[in-house]
């Protein structure tokens, strides 16, 4: 029996199991470090996707751009980040995507919980 | 024989190097951030280290999934930075070290611990946000970094425990060193945060500042968390801590904060930086 982690809601561990599972869509993601990957994918999307053996479900996300699908499907967080970035997101839209909030939204939830911003 | 002469925790996120890269400092998002820095400079400029260990962890840029290792020790003389995908300028080659990298990886096998040893890799805003915002400029190509890579990205990863003890076996190692050396060691990254699934955006101030003050006093309770425990608390990045206790392994006897400060939200962050020296 594997290794389970601990039940936590809206938290998906980045185990072995997940690791197996998304690995082709980590790797067309760790692609995006390169201007000629990323210049590769606008160019076709969904081809980009099957040369990296993309699932349909993560091929579906992918075209989608739905960032939690891509977490379920077996994405890292490091590699779906240059995912973002290829699309022009940062990681409060990211945040906001993943938690039904606008960016605007995201941000005044992180300060909510803020400490030690007297000028801000 | 070589000597740890402080040790210093720092943030690395991305966002850090965007801001200075576009002169945002002292706009009211970044003040109270950067405003604590200038002491830790300060002390750096006093103190004049020859090398800087720094604890980092990779983002996916020279180590993916196909070979990751759980730790990592740089012996290379030199570092390059490299494109990362979303948008952050490269910065100029680091210094690297050869004489004392070698006599850690020596002194780690013999003592049980078997990093993977790198002779070429290139290192991302993980170690280099931390060069950028000690050294305004970029103006560190003085300093002679080792790097020390830790896995928080795919589990399994090491325990804190682990990592804890990690840093203890490389400080052994520097004071066996013979040479003149001062070593300052980084621990980077953290503190609490989460990127991913719907629970992005979590952080727990009070659980940060009780890390740093324990980090001081009493980093063994902290070598008590598991990582899951940390993902619980601190949401999934707070496993980052794992890079803070190996920094703070590093130093062997007793220790004394010289300098602190906290501000969250930076990013996605709580965001700590610390100077600890012995004594």
């Amino acid at each position: 029996m594997m290794t389970t982690h601990r039940e936590i809601p809206g938290t998906i561990f980045f185990d072995g199991p997940m690791a197996t599972k998304g690995y082709g869509l980590n790797k067309m993601c760790y692609s995006f470090n390169s201007t000629e990957g990323r210049d590769a994918f606008k160019a076709d999307e969904a081809a980009y996707c099957d040369k990296f053996g993309l699932t349909e479900a993560q091929k579906e996300a992918i075209l989608g751009r739905d960032i939690l699908a891509l977490q379920r499907e077996g994405g890292s967080i490091y590699y779906l980040a240059k995912f973002a970035g290829l699309l022009g997101l940062n990681m409060q839209d990211i945040g906001g995507l993943q938690t039904g909030r606008t960016t605007e939204e995201f941000q005044a939830y992180l300060e909510s919980q803020g400490r030690g911003k007297n000028n801000g | 024989m070589a000597k740890v002469i402080g040790g210093i925790t720092t943030s690395h996120i991305p966002a850090i190097g965007i801001a200075m890269d576009r002169g945002l400092e002292d706009t009211p998002y970044w003040k109270d951030f950067f405003a604590g820095y200038p002491p830790v400079r300060e002390w750096l400029n006093e103190q004049q280290p020859d090398i800087a260990i720094v604890f980092y962890n990779d983002h996916g840029l020279e180590m993916f999934l196909d070979k990751k290792p759980t730790f990592a020790l740089g012996c290379a003389p030199q570092y390059e930075n490299a494109d990362e995908g979303w948008g952050i300028a490269t910065i100029p080659p680091v210094t690297g070290e050869t004489e004392l990298s070698w006599h850690i990886a020596n002194e780690l096998i013999e003592h049980d611990f078997d990093p993977t040893i790198c002779q070429d890799i290139k290192v991302d805003h993980g170690l280099t946000v931390p060069l950028s915002v000690m050294y305004p400029g970029h103006n560190y190509q003085h300093l002679k970094v080792i790097p020390v890579c830790i896995n928080c990205e795919r589990y399994p990863m090491p325990k804190p425990s682990r990592c804890f003890a990690l840093g203890q076996a490389i400080g052994k190692a520097v004071e066996s060193f013979a040479g003149d050396q001062k070593v300052v060691v980084f621990g980077t990254g953290g503190l609490s945060h989460q990127l991913d699934g719907e629970r992005a955006g979590i952080i727990n101030s009070d659980f940060d500042i009780e890390c740093m003050d324990k980090l001081v006093s009493d980093p063994e309770a902290l070598t008590r968390y598991s990582n899951d425990d940390l993902v619980e608390i601190a949401g999934a990045q707070g496993v980052e801590l794992n890079m803070w206790l190996a920094m703070r392994g590093c130093m062997l006897g007793d220790v004394k904060e010289v300098h602190r400060n906290y501000v969250a939200p930076i990013s996605n962050t709580g965001a700590g930086l610390q100077l600890l020296i012995n004594g």
